[in-house]
């Protein structure tokens, strides 16, 4: 009966031909190594979930930002969990995109006919700085405040033009309500859909050139 | 390898992988959904009432009513509300007590007691009260609301209902 059903949708919605051109490939004999990526599109698909729940709750306004984290931390059930996992695999995101990228390189995985796979890597590691980068504020205390401060100042350094991007950032000359809003959109909507979208290439590209198996000695 | 030891070792990932998903799936589905239902569940089912201490009853005069005003505090997550409410207390005899709201029964402006005309008139749209509360001219549909009281040890506690 669940076969006979399975195949009714099936012949109208093709899991398994998408199944067997999609994930059904040869694979190189890999290590742990090759999970990286796995394990870091998990830690994306975490961040999105748990960062949602937190939008239940949280206020991006200078008035409300520090207190409605304070009541998700002690006021809210299990606010601590979501937040605490928002936090921790943020962290742990960038080290496995660093330690993803490092595997790429030392097993020469960029090479033809993968550049643009890593070219586009680049992009979702800057996207993935952007994400801690912008999210670092959203608390709005002492230290994310500060952190802000330093890091608009530091790309304010560019040549010529480092005045006007640390005031495109900002907002204005100073860190102000409208810093904490445009970090909130860029936290919560800009970076989080150009990184969907980027990793949507990322994986077509893998998907068409299949991984690539580890260089041998007359490599 | 065999081939039955492929399959079932196959098999064993399989398992492993959905043990372990749906461990971590209900892991983080629980507390989520604890942590959206939060607020409905703390806020308990009833409306908000509260007793109101208005001091010993001996201080309000007889014969008149004596408007009392008091600023109720709530704290919805992190923020602070505060609201401004008002009553009357009206003592016609030592042991006849009247508590009328202060609230307009038209379009909820506040009423004033008006002693040289001996009525609660409503600045909005001229709504006239009598000393009981009852509507004597303009467009409020009932009388003003009789609040619930008790006097406990010789003092006044008023039944507040929110809203
Ligand atoms: C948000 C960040 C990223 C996600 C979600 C992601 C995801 C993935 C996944 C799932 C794979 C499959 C193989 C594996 O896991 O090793 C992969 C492969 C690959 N990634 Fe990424 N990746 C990210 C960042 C990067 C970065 C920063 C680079 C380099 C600058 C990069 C370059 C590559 C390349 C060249 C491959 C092909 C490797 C091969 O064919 O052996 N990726 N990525
Ligand atoms: S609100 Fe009092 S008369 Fe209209």
């Amino acid at each position: 009966m669940a076969s006979k059903i399975y195949q009714w949708l099936d012949e109208r919605l093709g899991f398994d031909d998408l199944y067997k051109s999609l994930l059904d490939r040869p694979e190189p004999h890999g290590t742990w190594w090759n999970t990286l990526g796995s394990a870091t599109l998990f830690l994306f698909t975490m961040q999105v979930l748990t960062g949602i729940f937190l939008l239940v709750y949280y206020t991006p306004s200078p008035d409300h930002a520090y207190d409605s984290i304070q009541y998700i931390m002690n006021g809210v059930a299990f606010g601590w969990l979501i937040r605490g996992i928002h936090h921790w695999s943020a962290t742990l995101m960038v080290l496995m995109v660093f330690l993803h990228m490092l595997r790429v390189f030392v097993t020469a995985s960029y090479k033809y006919p993968r550049e643009l796979t890593w070219v586009v890597g680049v992009f979702l590691l800057l996207t993935t700085l952007g994400l801690g980068l912008t999210g670092y504020l959203l608390p709005w205390n002492q230290r994310s405040y500060f952190a802000t401060t330093v890091a608009t100042e530091i790309a304010g350094l560019v040549p010529g033009i480092g005045p006007f991007i640390t005031r495109t950032m900002r907002g204005g000359t100073d860190l102000s309500a409208l810093t904490l809003s445009r970090f909130f959109a860029a936290h919560v909507w800009m970076l989080p859909l150009t990184l969907a979208g980027l990793i949507g290439v990322h994986l077509y590209l893998i998907i068409r050139h299949g991984e690539s198996d580890y260089p041998t000695e007359e490599d | 390898m065999g081939k039955s030891h492929e399959v079932s070792r196959r098999d064993f990932v399989k398992i492993m992988t959905g043990v372990a998903g749906t461990v971590i799936g209900a892991g983080i589905t629980l507390p989520a959904v604890g942590y959206v239902l939060d607020p409905a569940i703390k806020s308990g089912g009833s409306g908000k009432e509260d007793w109101i201490d208005l001091g010993p009853l001996e201080n309000y005069p007889i014969g008149e009513p004596t408007p009392f005003n008091f600023t109720r505090t709530q704290i919805n997550g992190w923020e602070k509300t505060f609201s401004t409410n008002g009553l009357f207390v009206l003592r016609k005899s030592d042991t006849e007590v009247e508590v009328l709201s202060n609230v307009c029964t038209h379009l909820g402006c506040r009423v004033a007691w008006h002693e040289d005309k001996g009525e609660f008139i409503c600045p909005c749209h001229d709504g006239v009260f009598d000393e009981d509360g009852n509507v004597i001219s303009g467009p409020p549909p009932r009388p003003l609301d009789h609040l619930e009281f008790k006097v406990e040890d010789g003092n006044l506690f008023v039944l507040f209902k929110e809203g």
